[in-house]
């Protein structure tokens, strides 16, 4: 574990990943590495297997085939936040550290001011920005080497999005989390990320440098809205 | 005056069984969204076994504890029959209804149809200004009301507490955190068993039991647990004690065969009262 290939070997890498539903294939042939310290962006359409791919990392759903490695604790933001409306801020953020040995939420405030003044508060009752925080806060506090998170954007004002965005760039910047996410929207994923996957209809259609990706007239046209001028 | 004394004594300590029936209903609910309809069945096995174990030459302490577990462990098998498989909330419901048919069918096979008692707290009954009270009367009141705060700790004060409290309030998020929440429902289930194990040790010396006392206790007990909208064990309490007193009440001035259908037609009150209440306050949100 601390021999030195370990620093460059990627923390999560996922291998020829098979995940049914019954008989129905929700994934097939899924491969992706997401490095240490790296913010990886996995884009694709309603239904293209994201959800699936991200439960099938955290163990929820187990897969036919394939092997996931991963060399740290990963810790998944569910889509729709999934928080426990029934309980507060503070106590749904220590729940976070269920599985992990500090239960001290004092650094998600200091991530998170907002969330301080709320700790109190039913997590049912705050606004979709203040409730992706506690669910991004929540993940921190198992104390995850990778983040995955599953629509970080959904139903929330792109003002607080971008907000939510620095604050994740700033967490990879200075404490070397890597990040998993996982989009709809691929402007804003392909921005955050410097490298992505494009997940459609279960399988990797492609994936690179998002820089590229960007210019890739069908990723253009699927998933950036724009028109293919060739 | 020392009539309606004495019925308030008979009527908190009855409250105070409703109350443990209650928070039995609570603590599943809260953890497992199943209404568990056997909990009546945890008190006639419990205090049947304590029966048994004192007829067989047990100390009465020693067989009292051994029959509160003996419900647990009976609460633990039902949960794991009524929530380890992949049945929806309403399936388990109905078949909490099933193991409370099958616990009567038990009870009457192994004890027989007559009612049970045995003596409680020895002692001379203790005067309260006009009235006397059985130190049994006592017993229940004191253990229960210890019972009652050890679990509003669990629940709203401690680490588990609110774990148990996450796997209802979202499942799937409490697993993405890792918490056993099958684990958690067993736990919740076995905590029930021994509340109605509790409540029955401690009854049988004050009230008879039967093979099927179990449907009217726990026709009360849910409605005391209505009190808190199945998620309070403080108001639940008080719901105990609100239908304890009702029921002495309506037995003691008007007439035995009321008091079930008085308590009954105050539930009813009580559930169109709290869902008028929720209408208003969905009215606000």
């Amino acid at each position: 574990m601390t021999s030195t290939g370990a620093a460059t070997a990627p923390i999560l890498s996922v291998d020829g990943l098979l995940v049914r539903y019954g008989a129905a294939i929700a994934l097939e042939d899924v491969s992706l590495e997401v490095g240490r310290g790296e913010m990886v962006a996995l884009i694709g359409a309603n239904g293209a297997g994201k959800t699936t791919l991200l439960n099938t990392l955290s163990g929820i759903l187990a897969p036919s085939a394939g092997t996931i490695r991963c060399a740290g604790r990963l810790a998944h933001v569910p889509e729709g936040r999934e928080l426990f409306f029934d309980l507060c801020v503070d106590d749904n953020l220590r729940l976070g550290a269920w599985k992990a040995p500090s239960r001290d939420p004092a650094r998600i405030y200091e991530l998170f001011p907002k969330l301080r003044d709320l700790s109190r508060r039913k997590a049912g009752f705050l606004s979709g920005g203040e409730q992706q925080m506690v669910a991004i806060g929540r993940a921190l506090m198992a104390g995850p080497d990778v983040l995955a998170i599953d629509e970080l954007s959904q139903g929330l004002a792109p003002i607080v999005v971008q907000e939510i965005g620095r604050y994740l760039v700033r967490l990879n910047a200075e404490t070397g989390l890597s990040v998993l996410l996982v989009e709809q929207n691929a402007r804003l994923a392909l921005e955050l990320c410097a490298r992505a996957y494009v997940l459609e209809t279960g399988r990797i259609a492609t994936h690179g440098p998002s820089a590229l990706l960007r210019n890739e007239p069908a990723v253009r046209s699927a998933y950036l809205g724009g028109h293919v001028t060739t | 005056m020392s009539v309606l004394l004495q019925y308030l004594v008979t009527g908190v300590s009855r409250g105070f069984l409703f109350a443990l029936l209650a928070t039995g209903f609570v603590i599943i609910y809260r953890v497992t969204k199943v209404v568990n309809f056997a909990q009546g069945a945890f008190v006639v096995l419990g205090g049947f076994i304590a029966y048994s174990l004192l007829g067989a030459g047990v100390p009465q302490g020693l067989s009292e504890v051994l029959a509160v577990l003996a419900s647990a462990a009976i609460g633990l098998l039902f949960g794991a029959v009524t929530i380890l498989g992949k049945m929806s909330t309403i399936a388990s419901l109905i078949t909490t209804i099933g193991l409370a048919l099958l616990c009567e069918a038990v009870a009457m096979l192994v004890w027989g149809t007559t009612p049970l008692t045995y003596s409680g707290l020895s002692g001379h009954d203790l005067r309260f200004g006009g009235i006397f009270v059985q130190p049994q009367y006592l017993l229940l009141i004191g253990v229960s009301l210890v019972v009652l705060a050890a679990l509003w700790l669990l629940l709203d004060h401690t680490y588990v507490g609110k774990a148990m409290t996450a796997c209802a309030s979202n499942p799937y998020a409490a697993r993405l955190t890792g918490i056993n929440v099958k684990a958690m429902g067993l736990l919740s289930f076995a905590i029930g068993g021994a509340l109605g194990g509790v409540g029955g040790v401690l009854i049988m010396p004050l009230f008879p039991i039967t093979y099927d006392s179990d449907v009217n206790l726990a026709i009360l007990g849910f409605a005391a647990a209505i009190v808190g909208s199945l998620t309070s064990p403080t108001l639940a309490l008080a719901g105990g004690l609100i239908f304890g007193i009702a029921e002495e009440l309506v037995a003691g001035y008007w007439s035995q065969a009321n008091e079930t259908a008085v308590a009954l037609a105050l539930m009813i009150l009580l559930l169109l009262w709290q869902s008028h209440r929720r209408q208003q306050v969905a009215k606000l949100v």
